[in-house]
């Protein structure tokens, strides 16, 4: 019973949730879930494995079959229910933060005023595209009328991460719903709470049993299960490039199910000396710092221009010095904690990495308090491309400062890494934006900010951040079956 | 229905009469001009009665827009639409999210709006309840989730450049909207234009302004900005004529008769050349094969002819009956048509209500007249149905040539006509011989049959096997001078967008 900043008192599902049913793990194991505030367990969790799996399938192969409810429903009537979700998802938003805060760590003010309204939103996104999937009439060769109908997948398994739990489940299940697919979503062991009180609600909103089904549980065990899974027609997967490959080598390996990635990046943000310099520092700052370094988004290569390389470090580090680390319930936080022992390690590893390879440590490097799993904001300078901390995805609040003469330089250096992910350029010069834009090898550029999402556009990596795309229109390709229909005609006239 | 004068402010009242909905609870009832989220009268103070057809009494009077109240309205949607204002500024979801709760809105006062539609128009309530309102609803949900949608495109020019396009509200949208479905043609008027970012002037009918009205004051309710929506009820040759022709107002968009049409398009020539689009009139074919399920044919033919007493664009007023089974289809539908149901609006079982007003009573008294005169057999019906009130006899007429004035005008009443053909080939060329192009159908089972006519068929919408089936998210509009422009689905879009091209030199393109 959870009564933190709430007036009165909810009891969030812990069980796994299949057939709108809440049901314990076939092994009986749970699993438990931890506050990386405090490094205190908040309580234990029914773990699905395989066998949890193949009962979820089922039950989804089952809803999704022809002449089902589902199946059968009006395209609009879908629409209405994911709007409905949203509204639920409003209705409850302070409970959902809250939650979302104790379990994951991430400050309770900008997941109410972020997070919860971008996972609204993308729901009624997604509700609003749900009659609007058209196919085409084609003007084929021959005396033949032929359309083409954008039909659902089918049974959908999507594995989501831990560092956006809640919006990471709307934009899985938006557009897999709004497209009529059904669901099998596997949340991240980190981070199970809020994804099974969405279970909650989608019962609530009236979505038929067996179209959304939640599989609290382990990677190499639901995870994999999932993804090698023989009745499972898509699997969508967002976490570590590392995951991503063993995904589609697990689609290979079975029923060449189709498989769309959202991965990892080490994504640079280019500053020119044009670039207003305020901004600059305080949207780099952001762009590295923003949920304690853990964004798939991280602007962690800050590609500075010589004339400006001395004044922008001296600001960005005092910056950083004043980035208040804290209780993700004190107002004025603004970072949390790492979301676990490992990964908070894991951290303070790159950064002794970063000591050793030569870098200069402006300030941080060190853990932070006793409980909890907190890391101070870290500056590096004089980062070269070579180094650890510029090659690898650190996912901490540790940020790389380097330097450039050129814009053909900076582009070359940029481009320079197995990831794609998103790429940024400060710039107040039109040429320079657009050159360097379409230089970048990246899905998404921003010019002149950071983090800038939302989602009526596309998201998604080149290269080994990832394949498809998420959000807008473009996602909604990959939650359909493109089927042609071609029918004899008499007497064929355009 | 009693007159109150309800206190609103202290400083302000504001006059309308209460009506008791059948929930038990009161409904205001407004009979003014909405400009600027505001209640406004008519300069000139005129006003004018509107009736309750099933009855011929006076509801209330309403305020009278001229030429004067056009302009206000006019300079009220401009000053929305201007650069930078809160409507412009505004996130495209968030006018999705508007139209959203407009929607939710008119969803709570369902039961009252279905009463008021009945009150003013004579529809029977089971079919204002259960169809018009949640058609209604429906249609402002749909396009709620198109307003974030609408994309533009980047463009691969040739050369140096960086090339897209954005897509733009055309403006100030004037809409005229006629009197056969006030509410949904209110809805498929706003839904398109709001979501777009236009702002609106729109004259509603003379006969029917009431339910336009109360959906104004949910439209100020869930906080659309000052002047995105301007209401003015008023006559078609004054109000309607200064919309059509005012130097700034940059798209007209007109629901009505053929021959207002042709007056709009002239208007828009001879004035400032804004964008029009039409929906007009229809004489649409309902073709029957002798290989068609009859006992359904006859049905939905009865359907396609008689639904709202007649008053359908898309009426299917010519029923194209292959010889084989000329005999009982006609003898059917005439059973059929002797069983309908003319009565009291608001009584449940009710099937037909009143025509909307005398002058159509008269029209439609009138076109019933000239088919016997002509030679047409007049099977059933053919008179008045009761003594007050606009009521007609469902009325068929066998034997119909395509050459007679009840085959090739539009009555808009419930007035049917079958016709009997031998072959494909002559029913598409004598379906197709008309100035119209609205609608057909197509009732057989053959599949090679189905796909030749509805290839064949010059009209914007053909059904097969069935009769009147809309949705929001499917185009409807005419051919030929049943209009042009495409209402609903997708293709609603284009008419409330300016497509601008921007294009921007870069150093060096690559693809």
């Amino acid at each position: 019973h959870l009564t933190h900043t709430l007036t009165h008192t909810y009891l969030p599902p812990l069980s796994i949730f299949i057939n709108n049913e809440w049901q314990d793990s076939v092994s009986g194991k749970v699993f438990s879930v931890y506050n990386p505030a405090t490094g205190e367990q908040i309580c234990e969790v029914q773990e699905a494995d395989k066998a949890d799996v193949d009962k979820a399938v089922q039950a989804a192969r089952l809803a999704f079959s022809l002449g089902s409810v589902w199946r059968r429903m009006d395209a609009s009537e879908r629409g209405r229910l994911l709007a409905k979700l949203a509204d639920l998802v409003e209705r409850d938003s302070i409970y959902l933060a809250t939650i979302e805060s104790l379990n994951s760590g991430k400050p309770f003010l900008p997941t109410l005023f972020v997070d919860l309204q971008a996972t609204i939103k993308t729901l009624r996104y997604f509700a609003g595209y749900a009659d609007k999937i058209h196919g085409a009439s084609i003007p084929m060769d021959g005396e033949y009328l032929t359309f083409t109908r954008h039909e659902p997948i089918g049974v959908c398994g999507q594995i989501i991460p831990w560092n956006f739990p809640l919006m990471m489940t709307a934009w899985k299940l938006g557009p897999a719903l709004s497209c009529g697919n059904t669901v099998l979503l596997k949340p991240a062991e980190e981070t199970p709470l809020t994804c099974l009180y969405i279970a909650a609600l989608v019962k609530e909103a009236g979505f038929p049993p067996g179209v959304v089904n939640i599989l609290p549980g382990f990677g190499p065990t639901a995870g994999a299960a999932i993804a090698s899974h023989m009745d499972i027609d898509k699997v969508a997967f967002t976490g570590s490039t590392e995951v991503g490959k063993l995904i589609q080598e697990a689609a290979g390996k079975s029923n060449l199910k189709r498989v769309t990635l959202e991965l990892g990046g080490k994504n640079p943000n280019i500053i020119f000396a044009d670039a207003d310099m305020d901004l600059a520092v305080e949207q780099a700052h952001q762009g590295v710092f923003f949920n304690a370094g853990q964004c798939c988004t991280a602007g962690s290569r800050i590609y500075v221009e010589e004339p400006i390389y001395d004044e922008f470090v001296r600001r960005s580090v005092e910056r950083a010095k004043r980035r208040i680390v804290g209780s993700p319930f004190d107002p004025t936080t603004e970072q949390g904690p790492q979301i676990s022992r490992e990964h908070q390690t894991r951290v303070l590893e790159f950064i002794q990495t970063g000591i050793s390879e030569g870098a200069k440590l402006e300030c941080g490097g060190k853990a932070l308090g006793l409980k909890g799993f907190f890391i101070e904001p870290t500056v590096f300078s004089s980062v070269r491309d070579d180094m650890i901390i510029a090659k690898e995805e650190i996912f901490g609040p540790v940020q790389q400062i380097m330097k450039f003469k050129t814009i053909e330089e900076v582009i070359e250096r940029a481009n320079n890494s197995d990831y794609g992910l998103v790429a940024a350029v400060f710039t107040n010069n039109i040429n320079k934006a657009m050159t360097v834009s379409t230089a970048m090898q990246a899905g998404t550029v921003w010019i002149n900010c950071f983090n800038a999402l939302s989602t009526q556009c596309p998201f998604g990596g080149y290269k080994m951040s990832g394949n498809g795309r998420e959000l807008g229109e473009s996602c909604l390709r990959e939650y359909t079956e493109e089927k042609t229909i071609t029918m004899k005609m008499v007497n064929k006239n355009s | 229905i009693r007159t109150t004068w309800a206190l609103i402010t202290p400083e302000q009242w504001e006059p309308h009469l209460n009506i008791e909905c059948c929930t038990g609870s009161y409904f205001s009832c407004w009979f003014f001009l909405f400009i600027n989220n505001e209640w406004h009268d008519a300069i000139s103070g005129k006003t004018f009665p509107t009736v309750n057809p099933a009855t011929g009494e006076v509801i209330c009077q309403v305020a009278e827009a001229d030429v004067a109240d056009v302009d206000k309205a006019v300079k009220a949607a401009r000053d929305a639409f201007r650069f930078g204002s809160p409507w412009r500024r505004m996130d495209a979801s968030d006018r999705g999210l508007l139209l959203s709760r407009l929607a939710d809105a008119i969803e709570r006062d369902a039961a009252y709006l279905a009463e008021l539609e009945t009150l003013d128009n004579g529809k029977p309530y089971a079919v204002a309840f259960s169809v018009d309102v949640p058609m209604v609803i429906k249609c402002l949900r749909y396009y709620a989730g198109w307003a974030d949608k609408w994309e533009g495109k980047t463009i691969p020019i040739d050369g140096d450049y960086f090339c897209y396009t954005r897509h733009e509200p055309v403006g100030v949208c004037g809409q005229i909207i006629p009197w056969n479905f006030p509410l949904l043609m209110q809805a498929w008027k706003l839904g398109p234009a709001l979501a777009t970012g236009n702002t609106v002037v729109m004259k509603v009918a003379e006969q029917t302004p009431l339910t336009a009205l109360y959906v104004a004051s949910l439209i100020k309710e869930v906080g659309f900005p000052d002047g995105v929506v301007n209401i003015v009820p008023g006559m078609g040759p004054t109000a309607g004529a200064a919309i059509a022709k005012h130097m700034d107002v940059d798209k007209v968009a007109f629901t009505g008769s053929t021959e207002v049409g042709h007056l709009i398009q002239q208007a828009s020539g001879s004035s400032n050349l804004k964008r029009v689009t039409l929906e007009l009139g229809g004489k649409s074919p309902n073709i029957i094969l002798s290989d068609a399920s009859l006992e359904d044919a006859v049905e939905q033919s009865h359907f396609a002819l008689f639904f709202n007493q007649g008053q359908c664009c898309c009426a299917g007023s010519r029923t194209y009956v292959q010889a084989d089974v000329y005999d009982e289809f006609v003898e059917r539908s005439v059973e059929r048509a002797r069983r309908r149901v003319v009565g009291n609006p608001f009584d449940l079982k009710t099937e037909q209500g009143p025509q909307v007003d005398q002058e159509q009573f008269n029209k439609i008294l009138g076109y019933i007249s000239v088919g016997k005169r002509e030679g047409a057999k007049l099977m059933c019906g053919g008179g008045v149905a009761a003594d007050r009130g606009y009521f007609i006899q469902p009325t068929v007429f066998g034997d119909v040539q395509d050459n007679m004035t009840i085959a090739r005008e539009e009555i808009f009443g419930p007035v049917m006509q079958i016709l009997k053909f031998k072959t494909l080939e002559e029913v598409i060329t004598r379906a197709n011989d008309t100035k119209y192009g609205l609608a057909a159908a197509v009732f057989t089972k053959d599949i090679d049959k189905a796909n030749y006519l509805s290839n064949g068929l010059r009209a914007g919408t053909v059904w097969i096997n069935c009769y009147d089936v809309f949705g929001a998210q499917a185009p409807f509009g005419g051919y030929k001078a049943s209009g042009n422009g495409r209402e609903l689905g997708e293709y609603g879009l284009e008419s409330y967008t300016e497509v601008k091209t921007v294009t921007i030199k870069v150093p060096q393109k690559n693809s």
